[in-house]
């Protein structure tokens, strides 16, 4: 758990000096994904202790939105005034995000020769 | 009551406000409470554990008088793993990668129009009616996970802590209507229906996946860590190009 945490952090640190050294308009935490990515690609497998502890983490994720969520209060002025598109849009775009990949994926892979997960 | 009760009450409560204690402790005690509701009446998707615990705190944070920053200095513990968790979904990804290269054609195709179809329809609905410039470049990185998503608001000019509570909006929303909306399209495929949540609504559309099915959930995971990289790479250089 400890070392899993020591690597999450080390590889988000890693991440996050690349971006800046190069200038990347990519979040550090993203790099640091993809140095774990490909170091897990290298490795040839997950190591129990980092399977457990990020799936720990992961299982828990919509925890860790709270906190920014709940910044809902310093915005509520604007909220207030641009109620209406505000609320449009986020319901008209997510819904429409949702619907746009899921038909255009099931289309691909039923094009595909790989359609055996059906439920 | 007793005057030196009275005084000492009022310390505890001076120091319990301003600590760090309080507001993380908060942030546990509103999110079991949310996933106790959610559990005790039968897993409703608008019983949405975040939702609840974002309005509990809410309410006893004006009810008590602390305001967000004084909160945000204990929730901020909680708030600082969005990155290391963020760096943890290379895990997922390691784990489906067998099974996820088989279809990576159909998901990179579906990736990159559903990913520029959520930003460029959340834009488009914001202008149409009436909204602030400042509200539709917070909201064109709304489908992503907080840390990338307030990341790239920062980049393009929005504000970053708009972007967060849009982010969180957004996955509520598709957390609550998105089995309705995908049985109103007809799509069955379960791969198809988490990939779809994945990208369009981040890690709370991921936890609905993963309460309705395990592969569902697995493409969730996958859409989002997918969609949080190509919104990171496009969005900014979309945005320069249209500027």
């Amino acid at each position: 758990m400890l070392g899993t945490l020591t690597i999450l952090l080390l590889c988000q640190l890693a991440g996050e000096l690349i971006a800046r050294l190069l200038h990347l308009p990519v979040p550090g935490p993203v790099l640091g994904m993809l140095l774990l990515f490909a170091g897990l690609l290298l490795r040839g497998g997950v190591p129990r202790a980092v399977q457990d502890t990020a799936g720990g983490i992961l299982r828990h994720l919509s925890l860790l939105f709270i906190p920014a969520g709940v910044g809902v209060m310093t915005h509520m002025e604007r909220l207030g005034s641009e109620a209406l598109p505000i609320a449009v849009a986020l319901f008209g775009s997510t819904l429409f995000g949702v619907a746009v990949t899921a038909k255009l994926m099931a289309a691909l892979l039923r094009r595909g020769t790989d359609g055996e997960t059906r439920p | 009551m007793n005057a030196g009760l009275n005084a000492d009450l009022r310390e505890i409560w001076v120091y319990l406000s301003a600590s760090p204690l309080a507001g993380l402790t908060l942030t546990l005690v509103a999110y079991q409470a949310g996933l106790w509701v959610f559990e005790r009446f039968g897993r409703r998707p608008v019983l949405n554990p975040v939702l609840i615990a974002v309005l509990l705190i809410t309410g006893a944070l004006t009810l008590s008088g602390i305001d967000y920053r004084t909160y945000f200095d204990g929730a901020q513990f909680v708030h600082f793993l969005l990155g290391p968790a963020t760096v943890a979904l290379a895990v997922p990804l390691h784990n489906q990668f067998n099974q996820v290269r088989r279809s990576a054609l159909a998901m990179l195709v579906a990736l990159l129009v559903g990913s520029t179809a959520s930003a460029l329809s959340a834009v488009a609905l914001a202008w149409a009616f009436g909204g602030s410039m400042a509200t539709m470049l917070s909201m064109a990185p709304k489908s992503v996970t907080s840390p990338i998503a307030m990341g790239v608001s920062e980049q393009i000019g929005g504000l970053p802590s708009l972007t967060a509570v849009f982010v969180i909006i957004t996955g509520i929303i598709a957390a609550t209507f998105g089995t309705w909306v995908l049985n109103l399209v007809r799509v069955k495929d379960w791969r198809a229906r988490g990939f779809g949540m994945g990208v369009a609504a981040h890690g709370i559309g991921t936890a609905r996946a993963l309460q309705v099915n395990e592969v569902a959930g697995a493409f969730a995971g996958l859409g989002m860590g997918l969609n949080g990289l190509a919104t990171a790479l496009l969005l900014p250089a979309l945005y320069h190009l249209f500027r």
